[in-house]
Order: structure tokens, then sequence, then C-alpha cells
């Protein structure tokens, strides 16, 4: 077989292969759901009720959307310059420290100078944390999809030392996790009473700046011309190793906000278990928008509403919530290879 | 007990051999798709899916070499579906790597909890045991060190023997390695890129899970979700410190895991005592990106690695 491009796709051909692809996902579960004795569409209900079948519901998918759109927007901006950022995992944690390090009662500063603090304190960590393996690649070739990965394990080595160690709550009884956030550095709620915090803001303004960034400055397109082509960039007089740097530095600033909205607007204290994977579920989220900064809103809360569902789905009934990540995984695959269906005839030699 | 003991005890070289065992397969697989001119990201999900198969297939019954076997096809599957997507294809072989990886960690996890819902501690199976070779196993130090392992272990270094055999020594190998520098001419032999890579995805694919399942078919007796623990990424890191090569990859292998068996006795040791015991695990990490940073040097790559191939331009 033999891949030929297509000069103008018809609306059909950007339409159909995309919603195959969620199709043959959503066949893939429930496939699988019936291999563990459940009734798929009993499965998809309960998912769908779980995920937003109450305030309660709707608030919790809000919320955990909210990660989401930080890590999958630190992987969209990576992504999309090529620079193949996989460590957004360890960035959420680096962030996460910072505010721990700041907020917990060391500095006296009212709220509204300790939170942009504590905001600033963990994009910084996030950024300096991917500058590494940024630094490797573009100094020594080095590829950063495995200094990245492999940054992942020591970060959270150096995390749970840090949560044994100095950053260790006195009054945890023995557990490893730090002293709580002084009330001055917690995200206060929206809305009194209901259970959404300001990082959902903080998330969805950080979408709208990035698309900003990528349509309205250099920078952005800077950061797509190297994306495509890094060769054709640098002829055009684009200082690629630069534009590599920034974007490396943008990136893991997201992931950190990620770190600083989760433990200052949810979780109030840092634990080993903090990021369930947001650093690599941002990956699927990123993929899923295609790159794009405000489609990784409406990704982010899709898959955060196929997890909140599962889980309680699988409360329900006996089908594990793992079903959850095997359809982001497949979801995944399939849709890159929609993508590249929409672009590509398939013709046989 | 100090450095110099260690080094010196033939269990910490046991150890060193039985901890290089895994990251052998997996490297030894990893290098076979990278040789061909594809990056193998799928290797940590897939060495999970093997580790699990293998296990699972010998606790409903299977002797432990059907256990190896099942874990290889099941990593040959998983291979398919990598290549089909990344070779005919040709789509982006960062995001189909890590969504393999995603995909066989997620359906390992899913079939395990449908398999065994209510165990709170998984069951265990009867492991490979060591075998001692006669004679060999009667020298001084070499003997316990090199020949008192499990069977799986003499396999993987089997392989890795004929895995250099074929690359360098057969028409095939020649075929796959010219996959890897230079598709148009192994296309202008009459000879399909696409069929060369996608076999090496698969195979290699086969010994990345074989390597899983060394894990819980002979290191350990049992599966536990986060057995892999990041081992094939190190072995992507290994491969890129072996140069390429079959030979030099297994050193790389046997010197990380030397390393790694010294790090678990030095926490015993005084400065254990001091030091905190992440610093130690972390050290395989730092060892890793090391190796990188070293060898990023030296241009051995394969010309071809993670370009897509495509008959139709030129």
């Amino acid at each position: 077989m033999r891949l030929e491009p297509i000069a103008s796709p018809s609306p059909a051909r950007r339409i159909v292969p995309p919603a195959l692809a969620m199709a043959a996902t959503f066949l893939v579960a429930a496939l699988l759901a019936l291999i563990a004795g459940g009734n798929p569409f009993a499965v998809f209900g309960l998912i769908l009720n779980g995920a937003f079948g109450s305030k309660f519901a709707l608030l919790e998918t809000l919320n955990s959307a909210t990660p989401l759109i930080f890590t999958g927007l630190a992987i969209a901006v990576a992504f999309r310059a090529k620079l193949w950022n996989i460590g957004a995992e360890a960035q959420l944690y680096a962030g996460a420290v910072l505010t721990v390090i700041l907020g917990t009662g060391a500095l006296g500063l009212p709220s509204y100078l300790m939170l942009p603090l504590c905001a600033l304190a963990a994009m910084l960590a996030g950024a300096l944390l991917l500058l590494g393996p940024a630094l490797l690649k573009t100094r020594l070739g080095v590829d950063e999809v495995v200094t990245t990965l492999l940054f992942n394990f020591i970060f959270l080595l150096f995390v749970s030392y840090l949560l044994e160690g100095p950053l260790k709550d006195p009054m945890g009884m023995g557990w490893p996790k730090s002293a709580r956030l002084t009330s001055e550095a917690r995200l206060p709620r929206i809305v009194d009473g209901l259970r959404l915090h300001w990082g959902f803001a903080l998330a969805l303004a950080a979408a709208l700046l990035v698309w900003v960034i990528n349509t309205r400055t250099t920078l952005g397109y800077e950061m797509r011309a190297v994306g495509q082509n890094a060769e054709a960039a640098g002829f055009a007089g684009i200082p690629v190793t630069r534009v590599i740097l920034k974007t490396a530095l943008l990136s893991g600033g997201l992931a950190g906000l990620a770190g600083f909205s989760e433990v200052s607007g949810l979780k109030g204290a840092l634990t080993l278990d903090l990021s369930p994977g947001f650093g690599y579920t941002g990956i699927v989220v990123a993929m899923l928008a295609l790159l794009h900064p405000l489609g990784v809103v409406v990704a982010a809360l899709f898959v955060a509403a196929i997890f909140v569902g599962a889980d309680s789905m699988s409360r329900a009934v006996g089908v594990p919530s793992y079903i959850a990540d095997i359809m982001l995984a497949s979801a995944l695959l399939f849709m890159v290879l929609a993508i590249l269906l929409t672009k590509f005839r398939v013709r046989r030699d | 007990m100090d450095l110099f003991d260690i080094l010196l005890s033939a269990s910490f070289w046991a150890a060193a051999i039985r901890i290089a065992s895994p990251l052998i397969f997996a490297t030894l697989g990893e290098l076979i798709c990278e040789r061909a001119g594809v990056l193998n990201l799928g290797i940590e999900g897939i060495m999970v899916a093997g580790a699990f198969a293998g296990w699972i297939a010998v606790w409903a019954g299977l002797p432990l070499w059907g256990g190896v076997a099942v874990a290889m096809l099941t990593g040959m599957m998983l291979g398919l579906v990598h290549s089909i997507l990344s070779v005919p294809f040709g789509l982006s072989q960062h995001v189909v790597g890590i969504g393999l990886t995603l995909l066989a960690t997620s359906l390992t996890f899913y079939t395990y909890r449908v398999v065994l819902p209510e165990v709170s501690s998984p069951p265990k199976i009867t492991a490979f045991q060591p075998y001692e070779i006669p004679l060999l196993s009667d020298l001084p130090l070499v003997g316990p060190a090199l020949f008192s392992q499990t069977p799986l272990t003499y396999a993987g270094f089997i392989l890795a023997a004929l895995t250099a055999l074929v690359l360098y020594r057969t028409p095939l190998g020649l075929a796959v390695r010219a996959a890897g520098e230079n598709p148009s001419a192994v296309a202008a032999q009459g000879l399909s890129v696409t069929a060369i890579r996608m076999g090496a995805v698969i195979v290699g694919s086969g010994f990345m899970s074989v390597g899983g399942a060394f894990l819980t078919l002979s290191a350990f007796d049992s599966f536990f979700f986060d057995m892999v623990n990041g081992r094939g990424w190190i072995c992507i890191a290994l491969v890129v410190f072996g140069a390429w090569k079959p030979g030099k990859a297994v050193m790389g292998a046997i010197l990380f895991a030397a390393f790694d068996a010294l790090q678990i006795r030095l926490q015993q040791t005084g400065i254990g005592a001091v030091v905190p015991y992440q610093v130690f695990l972390m050290l395989p990490y730092f060892l890793s990106i090391l190796a990188l940073v070293v060898m990023s040097r030296r241009a051995e790559i394969p010309a071809a690695l993670m370009v897509p191939f495509n008959k139709g331009e030129r």
C-alpha cells in the first residue's frame, strides 16, 4: 500500500474518519465490558450518569478536568514544536513542591501576594525541570523522550525523599505527607458552597493565553515553523535552539501550574498520590485536541468525564475502572490514524 | 562490608546477571526494532503485558516454557499493532509508542481485575529454579555468578548471540540493517521495506515481552502492578549506550545491572545509614541519562531511524 496526499479533502473526508475513530473506541469498550460480564449500554449509561448526572458529579468532572487542561496545554505547546515532553508528571510535582515550600507558613504574606507568588514559583520550577532535557537535546542531541521519562522516576523519588524528610508534616502521624497550606495560600472556591476552585478558571485563562501566543505572536509562529521543519525554519532565519528552549520553558511552566492548582485548589497538601498520571494523560488530551489549545479544554473535559464516570460506574457494577484508561489509549491510537486518513488516501500498489 | 568485598563476592555478580536478564531480552528487542528504523516506545507497556501474560498462563496450568511462549505471542500481537500504525501508515513513532504503552498497560490491569476480582495479594506460581551447569558452575566466582542461573537467563544470552549472528551474518540481517540505514536501497533491490520493518517490530516486541515475563516467571513468582517500573525506558537508553550493537548492549545491561545490585548492597552499609534510600534508587535512572549524554557524541544511530518510508515519494 501507498499513501497519497489529498489536495483538498471534502467535508466528508474531514469528518468521517474521526467519527469512526470514536465509534471504534466505544466498540472496544463495549466488548471489554461484555467480557467483564457487564451490559455495555448499562455501563455507558452509568459512566455518563457518573460524570454529569448530578451537580456533584458535574463539579467533580470540572475539578478533574482542571489539571488535565494544564498538562494537556503543556504537551500541546511542546508537541507543536516537536519537543517531545513526556515529563509533565515530574514538572507537575515540581510545581506542587514549590507551592508547599512557600505556602505552608514560611512567609507571612496576604493572599493576594501569596497566590501569585506560589503560582509563579510553580511555573518556574516546572519550566526549569524541562530546561535540562531541552538543553541536552539542543546541545548534545540527546533524545528528550527518554530523558524526560527518566526524570519522572527521578523526581518522584525526590518528592518521596522530601515527604519523608524536610517537607514531612510533623503532625502527620508518620505518613509521608507535607504540612497543610495556610489559608492565604489556598485558591478559594469560585462560588461559595460549590466544590469548584479558581484553578479551573486559571486553566481556562491559560488555554486562552496559549491560543493567543500560538496565533498572535512571533513566538507562536516560530514554534510552529520549528515543529513543521526545523531545518527550513533555521534557513529562514528562525533561531531554532532559542525557540526550542522557550517552548520548553512555556511547556514546563504550564505543567508546573497543574501542580500549584492541585495543591492550592484541591488537596491543600502534598502527597505522593497527588497525580494519578495527569502528566501522561495530558498526552492523550493534547493529541485528541489536535494540539489546539482551545480543543485541549474540550478534550480535558471529555477525558475527565470518562475517568470520573468510570470510577462511579465501577463502584456500581463489577467492570474495572481501568476501562477508562483503555478507552483513552485506544481513542488516541484510533484518532491519530483517523487524522492521517483525513489528509491521505490509501492506494494499493 | 566495604566496596571491595562486595565486588569480589559471587552473590553480587549472580545478582547482577539476574537483574540484567530481563533488560537483555528487552534491549535486544528494542535494538532489532531500531536497527530496522523504528523506535518502539511501546516497550514499557509490552513488558507489563508480557509479565502478566506469562504469569497468568502458568497460573492457569501451562508449563513455565508455555508461559514464555504466551508472553512472546502477546508481545508480538502488540508489536503488530505498533507496526501497522508506524510502518505502512508512517504515523509518529513517538505518539504510537506512548499510546501503545498506555493501551498495553491499561489492558493488562483491566484483565488482571477481571480474572482476579477479589484478591488482595496476587497468587504465586512455581517460578524457574536455578540450574547449575555441570563443571562450569564449580568454577570459582564465575561459576556461581554465570552458571548457576535460571534457564531463562541462559536463553537470554543465547538469544543475544543469535541476534548478533542473524544481524551480521545472514541476508535477513543485512536487509534489516539496510531498512534502518537506507530504505530506498532496500526497495531498489526489490525487497519490501514495509515487510522487513513490520517483521522487525513484531519480533522485537516479542523479545521485550519475554523480558517482562522474566520478572514474573524467574526473578519473582507473582505479578505486581508497578513491577516493570521504568525498565523499558532504561532499555531504550541501553540501546543507545550499546551503539545499536547486540554485544555492547548486553555488556551495557550487565554493567547497569551490576550498578543496580551495588546500590542495593550499599544501602545496607554505613553509607546507607547516612544517605536517604531514594538517592540509591535514583542512581539507575541517572546512570541511564549519563549513558545517553556520554554516547551522544558518537554518530552511530541508524540513519533512517524514525523516518517513515513511503514508496511513492523519493
